[in-house]
């Protein structure tokens, strides 16, 4: 049987770690702090994609790989599969969860008092998508690490402009 | 006083959302490693896991009163054995046990026997000072914290050095009695 924890052990475990590097190590370096989480997700995502393929003849082409990655990798870390997946066929690939889970408990300060402004109110706006991109570097690194273990090198990219949806862009480097 | 015999944590985890256990092991094990690079020091990189467990435990305690219907503990020994059949089941799915227990009942130790955090692990030589586990103890001293019981949590045995189990020793330094800051209704 497949060994699982609790849910809220993965949730606490991301909410620390971006925490911890964005407001203790490198408090004032948030590309710095955004390329560490970054790193943790590819380690994780080339370790597992390395598990979850083991038993699984080579890809024949980039496709392959990332319909792997929308379904059965998927599959494996959140029960669902990604809902869309969309190419140019040159290169690159966007990948849509419409509720992707690890976006659904984040809670951003609510603001403070009332807002007196516009001004105000788009510097919370932009507070918030900002801490919701420091989240998103994990998931990114993952993808980046899974399709570099099965020999693609790629860009990822998250885009949140549909909350709760998140699409994850790949552009696969020539 | 007979011990209390706490219910199990197996019908409580059975109730709640789960994931993939490797892509919690790894996940942790990829944040110690680049802490380790981040931090250089083992000592440092200790510390800051027993920071993040301590920071986790602060909130981890909210869910674990509001799913587990445990009513209050009476004392620090029931606590002790709250942590170990229902806590460590209900959040990692493995029952610790409680051993140990000092005369006067303030200190005691957890041990554990499978611990999915050190799955697939195995310390290179130059990590021996390291406490790979050390999130957990900070886990416990956080949420102990918040149920007004400060402790001192440290390692006594550790799988990963070589020791047949895992062994927290959990010392109850102080109860703080409950305050409230603000004053009933006059």
């Amino acid at each position: 049987m497949v060994r699982e924890v609790a849910e809220s052990c993965v949730d606490s475990l991301l909410t620390e770690m971006v925490a911890s590097y964005c407001n203790r190590f490198y408090a004032n370096k948030p590309e710095l702090a955004a390329r560490r989480i970054e790193a943790i997700g590819y380690q994780v995502g080339h370790q597992l994609s390395e598990r979850y393929t083991m038993e699984r003849p080579r890809f024949s082409d980039h496709l392959e790989a990332i319909k792997f990655i929308c379904k059965d990798f998927w599959t494996e870390l959140f029960k669902k599969q990604i809902d869309n997946l969309k190419t140019n066929h040159r290169g690159t690939f966007v990948l849509q969860d419409n509720k992707f889970p690890w976006l659904e408990r984040i809670s951003i300060d609510p603001l403070t008092d009332k807002v007196n402004s516009a001004e105000d109110a788009t510097t919370a706006e932009n507070k918030a998508t900002s801490t919701i991109s420091m989240h998103l570097y994990y998931p990114c690194g993952i993808i980046r690490g899974a399709l570099s273990n099965l020999g693609i090198t790629c860009a990822v990219t998250a885009d949140i402009s549909n909350l709760p949806a998140c699409s994850f862009v790949v552009r696969v480097k020539a | 006083m007979a011990p209390v015999v706490p219910r199990s944590g197996d019908s409580i985890f059975a109730n709640l959302e789960h994931v993939n256990a490797e892509l919690f092991t790894l996940t942790y094990g990829a944040i110690v490693r680049q802490l380790i690079t981040d931090l250089e020091e083992v000592d440092e990189v200790n510390k800051q896991l027993d920071q993040m467990g301590y920071n986790i435990g602060v909130r981890l305690i909210d869910e674990f009163l509001a799913k587990s219907n445990i009513s209050r503990c009476v004392d620090f020994k029931e606590t002790a054995e709250v942590i170990a059949k229902v806590g460590f089941k209900m959040f990692l799915g493995v029952t610790a046990s409680v051993i140990n227990w000092d005369a006067d009942g303030t200190s005691c130790s957890i041990v554990l026997e499978d611990n999915p955090l050190v799955d697939f692990v195995e310390l290179p030589d130059n990590c021996q000072g390291l406490h790979y586990c050390n999130i957990l103890s900070g886990v416990l001293r956080g949420a102990l914290e918040m149920v007004s019981m400060k402790t001192e949590v440290t390692w006594v045995r550790d799988m990963l050095r070589g020791d047949d189990v895992y062994e927290l020793n959990v010392k109850l330094l102080k109860q703080v009695p409950e305050e409230y800051p603000y004053k009933d209704d006059e």
